[in-house]
C-alpha cells in the first residue's frame, strides 16, 4: 500500500472524483494558479483546465452562494475556504442556504456540495487564526460534519463527501497536512457516519477526531507503559454521530475521556457524555471526563499558546483520573 | 444530653423503611416505650418506638420518606437544647453509644428462639447510613448482580465513592454478601426494556413490592425447579368438613378445605421429611416441626404467615389461627416473628376459580404447593364414570433439595389423605 501525506491524499481523491463525474469542480481562493494555499489542489488547474479549477476573489460569502447556487442547479460543487476561521464571513451560505434548502423546497432542491479547508490552531498563528470550528456547523440540521486524522481517511471521506447528495462540511487538520499514512490504491469510499477505533484497549475509552487522534494514540502509548490499555476511537465524522460505535466501546471499558481542539461550552465532548450518560448510565464507573481547548481566545505567545492546547500529558491525567488512580 | 433515634430494623430483612406518620410532633415531651412514629418495612406497618425519654426536639425526615436502616429519623433530648451538632450528620451510622436499640432485628427474632431465624447479617456497616452513599452507577448494577451489601463496602473514589474495584474486591474476599438468600443468587440477566407504543403509568415501588420481587427473583432465577401435578378426590373431605362444621360452636371458625389441606400437607410433610426442608450453601437442613407459610393476598401484594407446628395442632385450632392471621396480614398487623420461619409454603387460588397453576418457591424453603379450585368432574371409578369432587395441586421442587421420586411420593401421601381423611387421624 503506498505510503502518502495527508495533503497527497487529499489530492488524490479530488483528482479521482473530478476525473470520475464531470459536474465536479473546485472553487476558492487561490486553487488554481498557485495550486492552493496548501497545495491540495496541486496539478488540478492544468489537468481539468479553468473551468473545473477556478480562482475567486477574496469573497468568501460570494463564493459560497455561487457554490450553492451551482449545487441547486445539479452541479457537485467543492468549495476550498483558506481556512475555516476565514469561513466565518460565509457562514449565512452554509447555514440559511445549504442547510436549509432541501428542507425549504419540500424536497424539490438538493444541495450536493462540499466546502473544504484546513481547521484548529497551527502554530503563533493567535487567537483569529486558531480556532476549531466543528461543534458551531454540527449544530446546524441538515449539515454534515467530516474531520479525517489520517490520510487513508482523508481520502475515503472526502471521495464519500462529494458523492454525498447534501451538503457536507469537511474539515482538515491543518497540521496533519504534512503527516503521512498508507493509503489503499482505487477505489475507496469511506463511508460518512462511522466511527473507527485506531487502537484497541479495554480499561479506558479515548473518544477523538482529527488532530486530537494522533494526541490520544501518543497518550495510549503512555499509559500502556503504566499498564493501561486505552483504547482510541476516532469519530471521523461529527454529524451523524457514530452513536453506536461509543456506547459499544465504554460499554466494555466502563469509563471514557473525550478529547477536541476546540472551546468546551456546548463542545463536540459535550455531546458525545450526553449520548452515554443517557443510554448507558449504568455501565459507567466514573464520569466521563473533557479534555479541550482552554476556554479563551488561543493567546500568540508560545508558552501560553502550548499551555492552551490538548496535548498527551493532559489526555493522560484525565484517563488516570476516571481509573482513580490520581 | 440528646439521644439520636434511628430507623430500626423493624424486621429481619428490612434494609429500609418509609416513615408513614409522626405519632409524637416536635415540642412533645415522650418517654421510653411511646410509639413515635409508624414505619412501612419491607413486610408490614411497625411502630418505632422512645428509646429515651424527654422532648421530641426535631423530626429528622419528613413523613412519607424513606430512609435506610440506621438513618438517623429524630431527635430526643432536654427542652430548649441545641442539637444543630446531631443533625449535622457527621456522626457515624447507627448511633452506637447513645443507647440505640440493637440493630437488624435481634428482638423480635429471639423472642420465638424455637423458630427457625433468617441468618444473620455478619458485617457492620462501614458506609455512613446517615449521608447518602455515593457509587459509581456501575458498581452499583455489579453489586446488584453480585449480590453485595453496598453499605459494607469500603469506597476507595474520591470522597469515599464506591467504584468497580472496590465491589470486585468484595466479591473476591466474600465480604459484604447480602444475607443467605440473596448470596445464593447467581447473576440476574438484565434486559432493556423493549419500547412499546402508547402512553403508560409508573407505579412506584413500595418497600414491600421490593421486597417480592428480590425474594422471587432470587427464586426463579438460581433455583433449578420442577413441578409435579397430582389430582385429589375431595368427596370424603367434603363430608367430613360438612360434618365438624355441623358440630361447630357458634363463634368458633368453621373449618375450611383449605384448613384441611394445610393439616394434610403438615402430616405428610412429617412423612417425607426431605420435603420439609432449607437448601443452605453447606447443607440441606430438614425441618422435624412443620411450619406452613399460607400466603396471603393484601392489597397491594402478598405475605406469608406461618402457622407453627401444624403438624400437632388440631383442625380447630388451624382454623382458628388461618382466621386471625390472614385478617391480621390484610390489616398490615402482623409482628415478624408471624410471617418468617415457614419451612413449607402453601398457596391457595382456588377462590378464584384457578384449575391448577405453579407457584414459585419461597427461599431458602425447598418447595410449595399450589392448590387450585375444587371443582365436581366427572371421573372413572370401578369402571363407571361418577361426578366428584377434585382438587388439582401442583408441587414446585427446587431440584437441588428434592429429586423427582421424593417429591412425587410426598404428593402422593397428601393425595391419599385427602382422598380418605380417615388417613389423618
Amino acid at each position: 500500500m503506498p505510503t502518502l501525506t495527508y495533503r497527497d491524499a487529499l489530492n488524490q481523491a479530488l483528482r479521482e472524483e473530478m476525473a470520475r463525474d464531470d459536474r465536479v469542480f473546485l472553487m476558492g481562493e487561490e486553487v488554481g494558479l498557485y495550486q492552493g494555499a496548501y497545495k491540495v489542489s496541486r496539478g488540478l488547474l492544468d489537468e481539468f483546465g479553468p473551468m473545473r479549477v477556478v480562482d475567486t476573489p477574496i469573497t468568501e460569502l460570494g463564493f459560497a452562494g455561487v457554490g450553492v447556487g451551482a449545487a441547486m442547479t445539479g452541479l457537485r460543487p467543492v468549495i476550498e475556504f483558506m481556512t475555516w476561521n476565514f469561513a466565518l464571513l460565509a457562514i449565512d451560505q452554509l447555514v440559511n442556504g445549504a442547510a436549509k434548502l432541501r428542507y425549504m423546497s419540500g424536497g424539490q432542491v438538493a444541495v450536493p456540495i462540499v466546502f473544504r479547508g484546513p481547521g484548529g490552531a497551527a502554530l503563533q498563528l493567535a487567537a483569529q487564526h486558531s480556532q476549531a470550528f466543528e461543534s458551531y456547523y454540527a449544530h446546524v440540521p441538515g449539515l454534515k460534519v467530516v474531520a479525517p486524522a489520517t490520510p487513508a481517511d482523508a481520502k475515503g471521506l472526502l471521495k464519500a463527501a462529494i458523492r454525498d447528495d447534501d451538503p457536507v462540511v469537511f474539515i482538515e487538520g491543518e497540521m496533519l497536512y504534512n503527516t503521512k499514512g498508507e493509503v489503499p490504491e482505487g477505489e475507496v469510499v469511506t463511508p460518512i457516519g462511522r466511527a473507527d477505533v485506531k487502537r484497541a484497549g479495554g480499561d479506558v475509552t479515548l473518544v477523538c477526531h482529527s488532530k486530537t487522534v494522533g494526541t490520544c494514540l501518543r497518550a495510549a502509548e503512555q499509559l500502556a507503559e503504566q499498564g493501561i490499555q486505552a483504547e482510541v476511537l476516532d469519530l471521523r465524522t461529527i454529524r451523524p454521530l457514530d452513536v453506536a460505535a461509543i456506547l459499544a466501546s465504554v460499554e466494555k471499558t466502563h469509563r471514557c475521556v473525550v478529547a477536541e481542539e476546540g472551546w468546551p461550552f456546548a463542545g463536540v465532548g459535550a455531546q458525545v457524555v450526553d449520548e452515554i450518560q443517557r443510554a448507558i448510565f449504568d455501565e459507567l464507573d466514573a464520569p466521563v471526563l473533557r479534555v479541550t481547548g482552554a476556554d479563551v481566545p488561543m493567546p500568540y505567545n508560545r508558552h501560553l499558546e502550548k499551555l492552551a492546547k490538548v496535548d498527551a500529558a493532559k489526555v493522560v491525567a484525565a484517563a488516570r483520573k476516571v481509573l482513580y488512580l490520581e | 444530653m440528646a439521644t439520636k433515634v434511628v430507623m430500626e430494623a423493624l424486621s429481619p430483612t428490612m434494609e429500609e423503611g418509609r416513615l408513614v406518620e409522626w405519632k409524637k410532633r416536635e415540642g412533645d415531651p415522650v418517654a421510653q416505650g411511646d410509639v413515635l412514629a409508624e414505619v412501612e418495612t419491607d413486610k408490614a406497618v411497625m411502630e418505632l418506638v422512645a428509646r429515651a425519654d424527654g422532648v421530641l426536639l426535631k423530626h429528622a425526615v419528613a413523613e412519607g420518606t424513606t430512609v435506610p436502616v440506621g438513618a438517623l429519623v429524630a431527635v430526643i433530648g432536654a427542652a430548649g437544647e441545641d442539637v444543630s451538632a446531631l443533625l449535622g450528620g457527621a456522626a457515624p451510622a447507627g448511633a452506637a453509644g447513645n443507647g440505640a436499640p440493637a440493630p437488624a432485628g435481634v428482638a423480635p427474632a429471639a423472642a420465638t428462639a424455637a423458630a427457625p431465624a433468617p441468618p444473620p447479617v455478619a458485617a457492620e456497616p462501614v458506609a455512613a447510613a446517615a449521608g447518602r452513599l455515593k457509587a459509581s452507577p456501575l458498581a452499583r448494577r455489579l453489586a446488584t448482580e453480585q449480590g453485595i451489601d453496598l453499605r459494607l463496602v469500603r469506597g476507595t473514589g474520591p470522597e469515599g465513592r464506591i467504584v468497580q474495584r472496590d465491589v470486585e474486591q468484595a466479591v473476591a474476599t466474600g465480604t459484604a454478601a447480602l444475607g443467605a438468600a440473596a448470596a445464593a443468587t447467581a447473576a440476574p440477566v438484565s434486559l432493556p426494556l423493549p419500547a412499546a407504543p402508547g402512553g403508560f403509568t409508573e407505579v412506584p415501588l413500595t418497600p414491600m413490592r421490593k421486597a417480592i420481587a428480590k425474594r422471587l427473583t432470587a427464586s426463579l432465577g438460581p433455583i433449578p425447579t420442577f413441578y409435579l401435578t397430582a389430582e385429589a378426590d375431595m368427596e370424603r373431605v367434603a363430608e367430613a368438613r360438612e360434618a365438624l362444621n355441623a358440630s361447630v360452636a357458634p363463634g368458633e371458625a368453621k373449618v375450611s378445605f383449605n384448613d384441611i389441606i394445610v393439616k394434610a400437607v403438615a402430616l405428610a410433610l412429617r412423612q417425607h421429611p426431605a420435603c420439609n426442608a432449607w437448601w443452605t450453601e453447606t447443607a440441606i437442613r430438614q425441618w422435624h416441626d412443620v411450619h406452613i407459610g399460607m400466603a396471603v393476598a393484601i392489597d397491594d401484594g402478598l405475605i406469608t404467615p406461618v402457622i407453627r407446628s401444624a403438624h400437632a395442632k388440631p383442625l380447630a385450632r388451624i382454623a382458628a389461627e388461618a382466621r386471625d392471621l390472614a385478617a391480621r396480614a390484610r390489616a398490615r398487623k402482623l409482628a415478624p416473628e408471624e410471617y418468617t420461619g415457614s419451612t413449607f409454603s402453601i398457596s391457595n387460588l382456588g377462590i378464584f376459580d384457578i384449575d391448577d397453576f405453579t407457584a414459585v418457591i419461597n427461599p431458602p424453603e425447598a418447595a410449595i404447593l399450589a392448590v387450585g379450585r375444587i371443582a365436581a368432574k366427572p371421573v372413572a371409578r370401578d369402571g363407571a364414570v361418577v361426578v366428584r369432587r377434585m382438587l388439582r395441586l401442583t408441587l414446585s421442587c427446587d431440584h437441588r433439595v428434592i429429586d423427582g421420586a421424593t417429591g412425587a411420593q410426598f404428593l402422593r401421601t397428601v393425595t391419599q389423605m385427602l382422598a380418605n381423611p380417615l388417613a389423618m387421624l
